[in-house]
């Protein structure tokens, strides 16, 4: 199977200070990947390549090739505001735009193009709901302002917000390190559910959550990918003694 | 193996292989004394070894509660967690195994002390064979030896066989001394029960070898260039 997402050599800087160091993984369509690894160790910065969030920071540099089904994203013509509707994300912290719920999922698909009519609008905000598992929790009360809702709930606004634009892939910044363990399984739950529709990419610091919700994981370590593979193996028989020491707790 | 960043997960661990080589340790002394009741045979000190089980069961119901603890507070990864689960099943087998020495010890009675059965003298040999297997199991188990481990595995055939020869002399025996068939069955029973700690050890010498390496002692790789060349 070709993959979603494919980076070869991948290396970042943040002015001359080397963040990612050559790095090379291919992202599934149908798998949830993780990357694990202790502060500083590049896994964020790696992830936010995957939507050039790092052309936003002034100092930062890409180097290598990042292919989305097979299409170079940092080629001169790529159109980085549909590339992120594609590879849509979700951060550490919920943040909701100060507008009603409704409005918040809305937005993008307006934007973008994706419904015009009042009533394929109101289909896909709900569609978008239901799949971030939030419908039947804020269907009365879509005109209150997605700030007021539960940090668990803003999350899943978030998605849903992602959602809504019908990306291809979804990149997740420790989306849950804010939420209560409630909130968590529920996330982790929605993810479950997305698998497979969405290619979806989770940086968490939460090993545990690694192991819950992902069929593959990466471990990175001083801008190396340490190791990769089935998350399985990793977390039972990882191949690497960096990785062994890191997920056992004896990492220094 | 460096230590874990959290120095009472090491004490963890360190309490649960205390409690396994403990449990061996008191496994094999049965094996030995259970032995020695019979040869003799002395029914007091076998029924000494059939009370002292109750010792290597209490320990094995604190591996128990312990491994349950580490796993639910410590979350274990790895080969940490494949540790835990090996200890929690070769406390499992060790008991077994000491159960076996009772059941040894519980024959004494039946054996007459005023005619001594000839073949009886071939059993503490075997008994030593499977206890050294018990033993080098569990060395293994402290070391993560996994090449001890497959040397344990390995010798099971040499005890099997010599199940096999004790069990046709007793045969033999009773065909020929048919009044001593009764006895002669306990002395078959025994044997048979020193075959079973063999076949324990080996299951204990398989979770050694997966706790160190993480894959099944089957999966292995077989041969190497060692072995070509020989």
């Amino acid at each position: 199977m070709t993959p979603k997402i494919s980076a070869r050599d991948v290396s970042v800087f943040y002015g001359a200070k080397q963040a990612i160091d050559h790095v090379s993984i291919d992202v599934d369509q149908d798998n949830v990947l993780a990357f694990i690894g202790p502060s500083g160790c590049g896994k964020s910065t790696f992830l936010r390549t995957l939507n050039r969030m790092n052309d936003t920071v002034a100092s930062a540099r890409v180097s290598g090739e990042i292919l989305l089904d097979g299409e170079d994203i940092y080629a001169s013509g790529m159109d980085v505001v549909q590339l992120r509707a594609r590879v849509g994300m979700v951060f550490q912290k919920p943040n909701p735009f100060p507008k009603s719920i409704y409005e918040n999922v809305a937005y993008g698909p307006r934007i973008h193009g994706l419904a015009t009519a009042r009533a394929d609008l109101d289909a896909l905000v709900e569609q978008s709901l239901r799949r971030a598992g939030l419908w039947d929790e804020v269907k009365d009360r879509l005109t209150d302002s997605g700030t007021a809702l539960s940090g668990g709930q803003q999350q899943r606004l978030c998605i849903a917000r992602a959602i809504a634009v019908d990306p291809e892939v979804i990149l997740m910044d420790e989306p849950c390190s804010a939420l209560d363990p409630i909130a968590t399984a529920k996330i982790e739950e929605l993810i479950h559910e997305l698998k497979g529709r969405y290619a979806i990419v989770i940086v968490t610091h939460n090993m545990q959550q690694a192991a819950r919700v992902s069929q593959q994981t990466a471990f990175f370590h001083l801008g190396q990918l340490v190791e990769f593979g089935r998350t399985g193996d990793i977390f039972t028989n990882p191949r690497e003694e960096r990785t062994r020491d890191y997920i056992t707790g004896r990492y220094g | 193996m460096a230590d874990h960043t959290v120095k009472a997960f090491d004490a963890d661990i360190g309490q649960l292989r205390g409690m396994i080589s403990q449990m061996g340790g008191l496994a094999e002394d049965a094996i030995g004394q259970a032995m020695q009741a019979l040869a003799r045979p002395d029914p007091e000190l076998a029924a000494r070894v059939r009370a002292d089980d109750k010792a290597i069961d209490a320990i094995e119901a604190e591996v128990e509660r312990l491994a349950v603890r580490i796993i639910a507070l410590r979350a274990p990864m790895a080969v940490d967690l494949r540790e835990v689960v090996a200890a929690l099943k070769i406390a499992a087998v060790v008991e077994r195994i000491g159960d076996y020495a009772k059941n040894i010890a519980k024959r004494v009675p039946s054996i007459d002390g005023e005619h001594r059965i000839e073949p009886i003298s071939l059993l503490p040999a075997m008994a030593r064979m499977a206890s050294d297997m018990v033993r080098h199991a569990l060395d293994a188990f402290a070391a993560r030896d996994a090449e001890a481990a497959v040397r344990v595995v390995e010798s099971d055939a040499a005890l099997d066989d010599f199940y096999d020869s004790i069990f046709r002399t007793l045969v033999t025996y009773m065909v020929e001394n048919p009044r001593t068939i009764s006895q002669v069955a306990h002395l078959l029973f025994v044997a048979k029960n020193l075959e079973r700690i063999g076949d324990h050890a080996t299951n204990v010498a398989e979770m050694v070898y997966f706790a160190a390496t993480g894959t099944q002692m089957a999966d292995r790789d077989r041969g190497g260039p060692d072995k070509e060349t020989r």
